[in-house]
């Protein structure tokens, strides 16, 4: 039962990360990781 | 050993942009689009990688005005992301890779009287993360339907040591900025770094979200600890050599436990192992 969940678990995460992929997700991740926010690190 | 030198690997792996310490700027590449599974912000001037954490919160906090602009992007690169990891490996990258943990379980080594961390505390992670990187960036925004990343910018103590301390270093203009926010974070980070010597991975245990998110895979992954209770004597050596304080003959594949195998090594009767499930054997 425990692998079944596991294999469902992990086939819902790949689905998930390729529709984010399709998205344009991994472009909107990078523009926000390539900029200095200030007020993320609470300067500013 | 083995496991230490794999920490500091993975440390120089996800910073090795040295470069930019010369440039004065944060690495700006295209493997800043890849997600790392641990706790190192993406803010720090050597990061190659996205934080998790804060990849999924800087979505969260824009997730009106992408439904706005009919992008309907809700974090399902990220998301998608953690569940891969955590249905593999659960919370193993905690204890082989996260410089964050590594530099809690150097801290620990301090010579000092140890305190525990009460069995209720650790249910403070999911709290965290529920409320501070999804329920709070969605719910409070501004008047563009912009939120801010709460936990990034309230708490996350290694974004402050690994981000705040050296831009503040490199960037002259940004020592201007200094205010009472960042006093507070600074605060926060003397706090956790005391809290480091005395207790056992306090961050890890009782505020990581991204080490919630992985515990939450603990015990369905597909790696699992397996104890064997005709040889177990409950001689407690697993338990005192294990870094989050668990007890795993009492609680195999425990939400805390890192995975770091410890136990494993440290068990003299052989009682302790892991697997990759692929039999009917692992179930029993």
């Amino acid at each position: 039962m425990k692998n079944k969940i596991t294999y469902i678990l992990l086939s819902i995460s790949v689905l998930l990360m390729i529709i984010g992929v399709l998205q344009g997700e991994f472009l909107e991740v990078m523009q926000k990781a390539i900029i200095i926010c200030l007020s993320c690190m609470g300067i500013g | 050993m083995r496991r230490k030198l794999i920490q500091i690997i993975s440390t120089l792996a996800a910073n090795p942009a040295f470069i930019s310490l010369y440039r004065k700027e944060i690495y700006q590449g295209n493997l800043k689009s890849i997600c790392v599974p641990i706790l190192n912000c993406h803010a720090c001037p050597l990061a190659v990688g996205a934080c998790p954490i804060g990849s999924l919160q800087n979505i969260l906090i824009s997730v009106r005005a992408s439904f706005a602009i009919t992008q309907y992007h809700i974090g399902l690169y990220v998301i998608g992301f953690l569940g891969v990891v955590g249905s593999f490996v659960g919370k193993m990258p905690c204890g082989w890779l996260c410089p964050f943990g590594f530099l809690q379980e150097i801290f620990y080594k301090i010579p000092s009287p140890k305190i525990s961390i009460h069995r209720a505390m650790p249910l403070l992670k999911y709290a965290f993360l529920l409320i501070m990187v999804i329920v709070l960036p969605i719910l409070i925004v501004d008047e563009l339907g912009y939120g801010q990343t709460w936990f990034c910018k309230f708490i996350c103590p290694a974004g402050t040591l690994e981000a705040g301390f050296p831009l503040i270093v490199l960037i002259e203009d940004l020592r201007s900025q200094i205010g009472l926010l960042f006093s507070w974070k600074v605060g926060l980070l003397v706090i956790f770094l005391i809290w480091m010597i005395v207790s056992k991975r306090p961050f890890c245990r009782v505020v990581c979200p991204l080490g919630a998110t992985f515990s939450l895979f603990n015990k369905v992954s597909l790696f699992r600890m397996v104890v064997d209770k005709d040889k177990c004597i409950e001689c407690d050596m697993c338990y005192k050599n294990c870094p989050t304080g668990v007890k795993v003959y009492e609680d195999t594949n425990n939400p805390d436990c890192i995975r770091c195998l410890n136990c494993v090594k440290t068990c003299k009767y052989g009682a302790l192992s892991f697997r990759f499930v692929k039999s009917k054997k692992l179930e029993q």
